[in-house]
């Protein structure tokens, strides 16, 4: 079967402008994201991880225009959806949707479950005001809560529950792609697991397609089809679940997987320490971005970007933005002051 | 202090949180005396401006030269003024006329201000900074002299005055309901409406609005206050309504001359002034204490 792109995002940049002096005068840019690419193909589960600040969430909310993209064109199932008008994007609105983080935020205080969905629908005029009472029902079963839950108001729920009905807000209108931004991270670990799989049998019972945004590496090895991994702005990796947990060439998703936790105590793990701080955004390292905290730094990572590309031990559109990639690998480029604790 | 849950069966429909906020601020309030007080005379005061003048006995310009001057008595409880007139007629009278100036020209500028506020708050960038700056330049005139202005310009009429005070009135509301704006146009669910397609009146009229309303309220009753002070002190300096109206401003001006021998005639405008300046001032307080969230107790 052929993949069917869904979400092609091309040179995608955010930059938030910068006021100050007298006039209010734009004295420079943060910028959260610098020209990303990438393609979701139909079906799939797609993670963007990346530590905070690194423009995951950002990407996400531009790519929704909930934020205007500075630049780059996103093209949706054939829609060019940064060039359309704000009124034809409320209605293509209907096909792409958001989870949010925080289940306490993302529900107006003053309206009762059904409110919510209801008003959902009677924006995209998904139904009829008659059969509306009997899909809010539906849609609550569907995502694990009951019918005389739905006249109560956000207050009387937990954070799994919101989250629930913050799934069902989303999947209210059928969407074709689901943005879930960090939409389990305010979880505790076994109620994410519950959201998790109600996320995983909405994937397969509306072949949804989703984007997951998360900082969780657990998580996005458990849910994912393909991930990106992110830093400062650009995209380091990009490939498959088992080449990036498996394979990872970039020394960035190195340093970030030897971090997860290995729940073996007998098991000597070598973890890749990086030192200092990510650098600023608004003023971003020349080259490559990672070069400042890079043990494998050379005089060329400080001048040239590197672009992402793929190697011969590389699979399945495996793709790295390194330019040391093959050296690092046959060991002809060692590791400087590299911190490598064992524990 | 110990939170009650009412307790409800499962499928019942619980009272919503608007029902909920209403009985915690009835509570608040109610423990707040001054508050009380205050609402307690407004309450009188609107009513007396209402009903007042029906049960008062004859017209508040009809003078009797014979007994002018004359001070407070059994027949005249407020005494007479300078033209024999009734003071205690022309104070019932005069409630109204107050209580006019004071609601409508906070009611215009409330308006104003809080659809300027929103706006500014909600769409940010170049209006924003456009409205924020026409109010600075309005809130650099000391208030009287704005209205003072505005009113040499329109000329002296009551109406005149309501739409001087309305403007002056504008600025206050605009920047608290702009903040307010700016804060919950940032939370997440917001943008959840938003990424759902909601127009951006949708937005602003049924999940901005109802949740910046409560320093709104406060700040309506606060007003009403500087709009009586501010009218009564246009129709002192002769800028407001036209003589014979009872008006209390006016009042004070024309017993100005007689303090000396007869200072009932500024006595009794004059306290009536600063009773209802204060019984706004005291609820308008107590509404802030017992709206905010932060004094949770």
């Amino acid at each position: 079967m052929a993949k069917k792109e869904l979400l092609k995002v091309d040179g995608l940049k955010q930059y938030f402008p910068i006021k100050g002096g007298m006039m209010g005068r734009t004295v420079n840019h943060v910028k959260a994201v610098d020209d990303i690419s990438f393609t979701i193909y139909e079906g799939e589960t797609v993670s963007i991880v990346g530590e905070s600040g690194c423009g995951k969430s950002t990407t996400g909310r531009a790519i929704l225009r909930l934020e205007e993209p500075t630049e780059g064109t996103v093209t949706f199932n054939g829609h060019e959806l940064t060039s359309l008008s704000k009124r034809e994007m409320r209605k293509l609105r209907k096909d792409l949707q958001i989870i949010f983080q925080d289940p306490y935020a993302s529900i107006n205080p003053r309206q009762t479950v059904a409110d919510v969905l209801d008003e959902a629908m009677t924006i995209q005029k998904v139904l009829p005001a008659k059969e509306r009472r009997k899909r809010i029902i539906e849609l609550l079963e569907t995502v694990g809560l009951n019918e005389y839950q739905a006249d109560r108001y956000p207050h009387e729920f937990s954070g799994g529950q919101r989250q629930r009905i913050g799934i069902a807000r989303a999947l209210s209108v059928n969407p074709k792609l689901i943005i879930c931004d960090e939409a389990v991270s305010a979880l505790d670990v076994s109620i994410q697991a519950q959201v998790l799989n109600l996320l995983q049998e909405l994937q397969k019972d509306f072949k949804l397609t989703y984007l997951f945004i998360s900082h969780d590496l657990g998580v996005v090895r458990h849910i994912s089809d393909r991930v990106i991994v992110m830093y400062l702005g650009k995209i380091v990796e990009i490939g498959d679940k088992y080449s990036i947990f498996e394979n990872p060439k970039h020394p960035y998703t190195k340093a970030l997987l030897s971090a997860i936790p290995v729940p073996d105590p007998t098991r000597e793990k070598k973890h890749i320490v990086l030192t200092g701080d990510v650098p600023s955004p608004i003023d971003p390292p020349t080259g490559c971005r990672f070069h400042t905290r890079c043990p494998f730094a050379q005089e060329k990572c400080k001048v040239d970007v590197p672009e992402l590309s793929t190697h011969a031990s590389m699979i399945n559109g495996h793709e790295a933005a390194c330019h040391f990639v093959e050296e690092i690998e046959n060991g002809t480029l060692q590791a400087e002051g590299f911190e490598e604790a064992v524990f | 202090m110990v939170q009650h849950t009412p307790v409800v069966g499962i499928g019942q429909k619980r009272s919503s949180p608007r029902v909920e906020a209403y009985k915690t601020f009835w509570r608040r309030l109610r423990k707040n005396k001054a508050a009380v007080v205050g609402g307690v005379l407004i309450l009188l005061f609107v009513l007396t401006g209402i009903f007042g003048p029906f049960f008062t006995t004859g017209d508040p310009n009809a003078t009797q030269i014979s007994n002018k001057l004359a001070p407070p008595s059994g027949e005249h409880w407020f005494g007479t003024d300078n033209y024999g007139r009734d003071i205690f007629t022309r104070i019932i009278h005069g409630m109204g006329i107050t209580m006019k100036v004071g609601f409508l020209s906070v009611a215009l500028g409330g308006t104003v201000g809080v659809i300027l506020g929103i706006f500014s708050g909600y769409y940010g960038g170049p209006l924003d900074t456009f409205i924020m700056r026409a109010m600075d330049i309005l809130l650099a005139f000391p208030g009287i002299l704005l209205a003072l202005a505005i009113v040499s310009v329109l000329g002296g009429s009551l109406q005149n005055v309501i739409i001087a005070v309305g403007v002056f009135s504008v600025p206050a509301f605009a920047r608290i309901v702009r903040g307010s704006t700016l804060t919950v146009r940032k939370l997440e669910y917001i943008d959840a409406v938003k990424a759902l397609g909601a127009s951006d009146a949708r937005i602003i009229f049924k999940h901005i609005l109802p949740n910046v309303l409560s320093p709104i309220i406060v700040q309506l009753t606060l007003r009403i206050a500087t709009a009586v002070l501010t009218a009564s002190g246009l129709a002192f300096l002769g800028l407001g309504a036209k003589p014979p109206t009872p008006e209390w401003g006016a009042m004070l001006n024309e017993g100005r001359a007689y303090m000396q021998q007869a200072p009932h005639l500024v006595l009794f405008p004059g306290i009536m002034i600063v009773l209802v300046v204060l019984a706004f001032n005291i609820f308008g307080d107590g509404l802030r204490d017992a709206l905010d969230p932060k004094m949770n107790k």
